[in-house]
């Protein structure tokens, strides 16, 4: 299961975070700013998997920011770091060459995306033409019940 | 007044500082709280909820929406629930009580003619709803199982999952339900259904019964992936849907594992998926991994078993180090029951001790701890041992490596040469990270083989000499043993033992017979460093101590009463007690008791078991040191009468020395001496 999934910039700044099982607010804060710690010092030779706590962290930077899942040791890693690629790939195709302060100003999109993406912590849609089809239909439809 | 989303965005990028950045927050929070309380809905509420939640991310205190948030919810126009429900996920959790409001809401999204709006509440359900809300709700999600719209069918499967996991005795209610799932073409919605029997498997392993029907249907639809041809929809890099293939094989580990009849069904089509899967680019080897961890977890026949120990052991020769991670990972799980088979890629996992990457690191260690046979033992421990002279930086690895040799040196050794020799480099090369039984042992494997000695005596002589900055362990070790067997380092016959028992491939150069006054000259040297601290100082003056009846010459008497005497008005109270006693002990004319007192002393049977203390900390040594003087003493005939009044202040003030120590654990050497003690007293 998936508990958490983060993206943050290079000087430590969560731009997106959305959380799968229930932390308290403090712990969140201190989870975000740990991650960062421990992934910034990775020279980018090393393992894509850290293990963190007793959670297993699955990470990859695109450009300036990193994609952060945080799931169970017993888990896939590599199938984890397949679903970040889809994720990208789907936040590429929607925002058309997506970077970093397109997920600033349309956060909220990010996150309809996201949750067409994984659900309850388990991946939802494997398909990037089904997850973008939808994201358009409901945009279309958003406009039209203006 | 109420300004855009966008803007207020660019104007918190646009402040230099973080104070004026909390103005312009303040500022926009007053304004959304009095536009929050005005009862006239002004159509903007949703820009307001989105403007909090971009405040909420950058972490400033929100609660006031929350309220906010649930009536966007109730409300018909669609893009206001759809904020409204963002603003449930991010700003509410289950623990919140708020959270019981929604579910009137909830449960009237859910029986919504609108798919889109449907699919919001089980998105929202699937990812914070509590027990309660689970429990209220659970009818409806069913009901949902079969609908028609798989956009539905899938959100549905995912939203049970979190059901079961916070109602976990609902899990009867939804085994027919998901087993329906799988009889769908649909991608997403078997992966989704996958994934809820996998949740109820983990839960509960007897329902596993249930769900053995299923494995044909499964095989079948991994099948049909494998020999699609090209499908852009679900293609990554020419390989079909790798998630669902992933999470189909997954799902054929739970229920292989204790059930010969499926896995029988399912080894065909693993052994395919194996062999046909292309390995070169990610997504073939995450498929390629989970086969690999179903067959080790099923009742597979050898043929397989030794196909997926193959395919990990070409996942340890690629460039990739998430893969090499990943295949160690595997073969520690799988380390005891195949052992054999593991044995011909030694050679690999030794190369991947040498990574520079610490989490590989770790996982071959563990695993060639595992490895070690009575066979491969010398040579892995010779591996081992270079690469710990070559390691540098890593305190914490270096510990862990040197204990794991320590203990592998005492499950499997050939010779006690061979022991000693390990023991020895270990102190030498690592000496800061060693624990304190490493000395001790080797003291003992010295003591009880009398062949060894000459040779241990002259090897820590010269790892003395040559290291610039030798470390504790090892000044303590060596000065020991300078002390004890002095007497082989400056005789012939002792330089030709210790020789023979050099090895002669190695680098060491053969050993020279030294003069007396060289080694004291080397232990005045060593004494007189600022790095030495007081507890070798306190070894050295015992070896001198012993050196003077080792040593015959009146010369080296001269030298080594001048070194102790010098301590005699130490600041440290322990060096100038010693130094006293030395001395006194050194004027005396009996030369039998002196030689008693300071005769080689005898070694316990036993290994010293490893305890957590390490170098530095504990010190039984000088309880040893001190428990056996003291039965030295007690044995003397004394006729002496000065002598003997001095003796027994001595002998007092020693057991008064060993007593005001708290007792630690009582090693074998104490309770034997106590045992000795008690007998001719």
């Amino acid at each position: 299961m998936i508990h958490f999934f983060l993206l943050q910039n290079r000087q430590g700044q969560t731009r997106i975070a959305k959380w799968y099982s229930p932390f308290e607010h403090a712990e969140k804060k201190k989870l975000q700013a740990e991650v960062y710690r421990t992934l910034i010092q990775r020279p980018s030779k090393h393992t894509n998997f850290v293990e963190f706590r007793n959670y297993s962290i699955i990470y990859r930077r695109y450009k300036g920011v990193f994609f952060i899942i945080c799931c169970d040791p017993s888990d896939n890693e590599m199938a984890m770091l397949e679903a970040i690629h889809l994720f990208v790939e789907c936040l590429d195709d929607y925002f058309v060459e997506v970077c970093e302060l397109d997920l600033v100003f349309n956060f909220y999109k990010v996150f309809a995306l996201l949750d067409e993406f994984i659900l309850g912590g388990e991946l939802q849609e494997s398909s990037k033409r089904v997850i973008l089809d939808r994201m358009a239909l409901i945009g279309d439809f958003e406009k039209k019940s203006k | 007044m109420s300004i855009k989303l966008r803007e207020l965005i660019r104007n918190v990028r646009a402040c230099k500082s973080s104070a004026e950045e909390r103005k312009v927050i303040f500022k926009e929070c007053a304004l959304i709280r009095t536009s929050f309380k005005e009862k006239v809905d002004t159509g903007l509420r949703h820009r307001n909820v989105a403007k909090l939640l971009y405040i909420h991310m950058l972490g400033y205190p929100t609660h006031f929406g929350q309220m906010e948030s649930l009536k966007l919810i109730a409300s018909p126009k669609f893009i206001e629930k759809r904020i409204g429900y963002l603003a449930l996920m991010l700003l509410l959790d289950e623990t919140q009580e708020v959270l019981m409001l929604v579910t009137n809401c909830l449960k009237n999204d859910l029986k919504h003619k609108n798919p889109y709006i449907v699919g919001l509440a089980l998105c929202s359900m699937g990812n914070i709803s509590s027990a309660d809300i689970a429990r209220d709700l659970s009818n409806e999600v069913i009901r949902l199982f079969r609908s028609g719209n798989p956009y539905i069918k899938k959100k549905a499967a995912l939203c049970a999952i979190r059901i079961v996991r916070k109602v976990p005795e609902m899990i009867s209610d939804f085994i027919e339900p998901a087993s329906s799932l799988l009889s769908t073409k649909q991608h997403c919605v078997l992966v989704s259904g996958i994934a809820l029997i996998i949740e109820m498997l983990q839960l509960k392993k007897k329902t596993a019964s249930k769900f053995r029907k299923l494995v044909p249907q499964l095989v079948r639809h991994l099948k049909n992936l494998l020999l699609a041809g090209y499908v852009s929809e679900f293609d990554v890099v020419g390989i079909t849907d790798p998630f669902l293939q992933c999470k189909i094989i997954e799902l054929l580990r739970l229920l292989g594992t204790g059930s010969s009849r499926a896995s029988e069904e399912m080894s065909d089509i693993l052994a395919q998926v194996s062999i046909n899967t292309e390995p070169s680019k990610n997504p073939g080897n995450a498929i390629l991994y989970e086969c690999v961890q179903t067959i080790m977890a099923i009742d597979a026949e050898d043929g397989l078993r030794h196909l997926a120990i193959n395919i990990l052991g070409r996942f340890l020769l690629h460039r990739d180090n998430n893969i090499r991670y990943v295949a160690l990972n595997t073969l520690c799980g799988v380390i005891h029951t195949d052992t054999s088979s593991i044995q011909r890629h030694k050679n690999h996992i030794v190369d991947c001790l040498k990574d520079p990457d610490v989490s590989i690191r770790r996982r071959a260690l563990d695993l060639i701890y595992a490895l070690v046979t009575k066979n491969n033992v010398s040579g892995l421990v010779r591996e081992l041992v270079n690469y710990l002279s070559v390691t540098s930086g890593d305190e914490e690895f270096k510990r862990m490596l040197t204990d794991k040799i320590v203990l592998v040196t005492e499950k499997f050794t050939p010779s006690k040469l061979w022991h000693l020799n390990t023991l020895l480099s270990l102190v030498e090369i690592a000496g800061e990270v060693t624990r304190e039984s490493v000395a001790a042992n080797a003291v003992l494997v010295v003591g009880h083989n009398a062949t060894l000695q000459p040779y241990a005596v002259h090897r820590m002589y010269s790892s003395l000499k040559k290291q610039v900055v030798p470390s504790e362990a090892l000044r303590r070790l060596a000065i020991f043993l300078i002390g004890e067997y002095g007497n082989h380092l400056v005789s012939a016959e002792g330089t030709a033992s210790a020789n023979k028992n050099r090895n002669s491939e190695s680098k060491q150069e053969k050993f020279v017979q030294k003069t007396p006054e060289e080694v004291i000259g080397t232990i005045k040297y060593i004494i007189s460093r600022p790095t030495c601290t007081p507890k070798v100082k306190a070894y050295v003056l015992n070896a001198l101590v012993k050196l003077s009846t080792r040593f015959s010459g009146a010369s080296e008497q001269e030298l080594i009463a001048g070194l102790i005497k010098k301590y005699t008005s130490s600041m440290s109270v322990e060096l100038q007690q010693r130094s006293c006693e030395y001395t006194r002990l050194l004027e005396l004319g009996n030369e039998a008791v002196k030689s008693k007192i300071v005769s080689t002393m005898p070694t316990p049977e036993k290994l010293i078991r490893q305890t957590e203390k390490k170098v530095g900390e504990d010190d039984d040594d000088d309880d040893d040191d001190d428990d056996d003087e003291d039965e030295d003493e007690d044995e003397d005939e004394d006729e002496d009468e000065d002598s003997e009044e001095e003796e027994q202040d001595t002998r007092s003030k020693r057991k008064h020395r060993s007593t005001k120590k708290p007792a630690k654990k009582t090693t074998p050497k104490i309770e034997q001496k106590a045992a000795a003690a008690a007998k001719p007293a």
